[in-house]
């Protein structure tokens, strides 16, 4: 973060370097019940998205104005305005989608990552990064939503965005899209993409290791060669 | 007998944290100890019974007859945010160790989904004042037996030799699943 300014940086770092779900847990209760299917996390992870970037936008632009002591109550006033305004539109325009959420599109009042990202970074940035962060924070989310639905989906009833896509001779695992099969799912998916990471950190060190090593062997005498593994 | 049905359905059988995902941030969160689970959640299911009680008002008494329905989200979240703020200033003045121990975690009883989402569910379901409050009371005790259930099983994993990457986070998500599992059990009951 610290020498990464540009916007492009900004926006990545959500996706992967700092995914909401995957690197800080965050936003976890709406990640693990609307993922049924690929659609309900798709729907979910733009709502979210639009609330995050012009929450993000808004409380930057209002930082200065805001007293300290009632930040909190603020940016959730911010927030809520914009959820009621998803909320609406979803009823009004995709009644469909709108049921099968129920709850938990207002529920996006409370989602932490959009608090988390007004407290940690819009109210101490410029409007422009912040409109980067919240859509690079959206864009990790929503990734994040589509996966771990697409897995559910697939396992649970056999289907991807609604098409018969594995054999009749497959059983649909019912456990997947129940909400026992949320946590495994994501539980399963987080432990392998910290099997991933470190594994790239032990590659890194390694590389470290051996670069001392060769510098090493050029100056010293064998003994401290070996002293220099061990530590 | 339908204030039981009520009570018992949302703390067993739609237990808010393992079949609705209500309130997974503290259930991650303060679940590795279980004196501080408890704690939590009583606070948990404090604040919850009296936000039962306060939008439950509010809504019937104000924004409904107002016809004010989309000022709902965020009139609930201001009532809770102020709620909690009193609850923190009340454990405060009583009770310095049980402060200390819940930490960070007590503002953010206002971020976590169970309350307002008991708030949302309420409105949706149309109950009535009594109904409300065992709603409140159900969806606190099961929070605080999904917490405490939580605490005391990763308190033995401490011990177990668990892969490292699955270590923290992961385990506990595995574990809820299962859990979640054991709870499906009751899905018949009501």
């Amino acid at each position: 973060m610290s020498k990464a300014n540009s916007p492009l940086n900004d926006f990545m770092n959500g996706i992967w370097k700092q995914n909401p779900i995957f690197k800080q847990v965050l936003g976890t209760c709406p990640t693990l019940a609307v993922t049924v299917s690929v659609m309900n996390g798709i729907a979910m992870g733009l709502a979210t998205t639009f609330v995050l970037f012009f929450s993000s936008v808004i409380i930057s632009m209002i930082k200065k104005l805001i007293p300290n002591q009632v930040r909190i109550a603020a940016y959730i006033v911010v927030i809520a305005t914009f959820v009621t305004i998803v909320d609406i539109v979803m009823k009004a325009q995709f009644p469909e989608l709108s049921k099968s959420l129920g709850p938990f599109i207002p529920l996006i009042v409370v989602n932490c990552i959009i608090l988390g990202r007004a407290e940690a970074f819009a109210s101490k940035n410029t409007v422009v990064r912040s409109a980067f962060d919240a859509l690079g924070m959206g864009a990790g989310f929503t990734l994040a939503l589509l996966v771990l639905g697409g897995i559910r989906e697939i396992l649970g009833s056999n289907q991807l965005l609604g098409t018969v896509i594995l054999p009749a001779t497959v059983e649909p695992m019912l456990i997947f899209i129940l909400p026992a099969g949320a946590f495994l799912t994501l539980g399963i998916l987080f432990g392998t993409a910290n099997f991933f990471e470190q594994r790239k950190k032990e590659n890194a060190r390694q590389k470290v290791i051996e670069a001392n090593r060769a510098s090493r062997q050029v100056a010293l005498p064998v003994e401290q060669q070996n002293e220099g593994e061990e530590a | 007998m339908d204030l039981l049905i009520v009570f018992l359905s949302a703390a067993i059988v739609n237990n808010f944290v393992l079949s609705y995902f209500l309130g997974i941030c503290p259930f991650i969160g303060v679940s590795n100890k279980l004196t501080s689970a408890f704690s939590m959640g009583l606070a948990t299911t404090f604040v919850l019974v009296l936000t039962a009680v306060v939008t439950w008002m509010i809504n019937h008494l104000i924004l409904i007859p107002a016809g004010l329905d989309y000022l709902q989200y965020v009139s609930f979240i201001l009532v809770i945010a102020s709620l909690v703020q009193f609850v923190e200033m009340f454990i405060k003045k009583t009770s310095q160790p049980l402060y200390r121990a819940l930490g960070i975690y007590l503002p953010l009883i206002t971020t976590n989904c169970a309350i307002l989402g008991l708030a949302l569910f309420m409105a949706l379901r149309d109950y009535d004042m009594m109904q409300s409050i065992f709603f409140g009371l159900g969806a606190g005790t099961g929070f605080t037996l999904a917490l405490v259930i939580m605490a005391g099983i990763r308190e033995e994993l401490e011990l177990a030799d668990i892969p490292k990457p699955f270590r923290g986070v992961p385990i506990t998500l595995i574990t809820a699943g299962l859990l979640a599992m054991a709870f499906m059990g009751f899905s018949g009951l009501i």
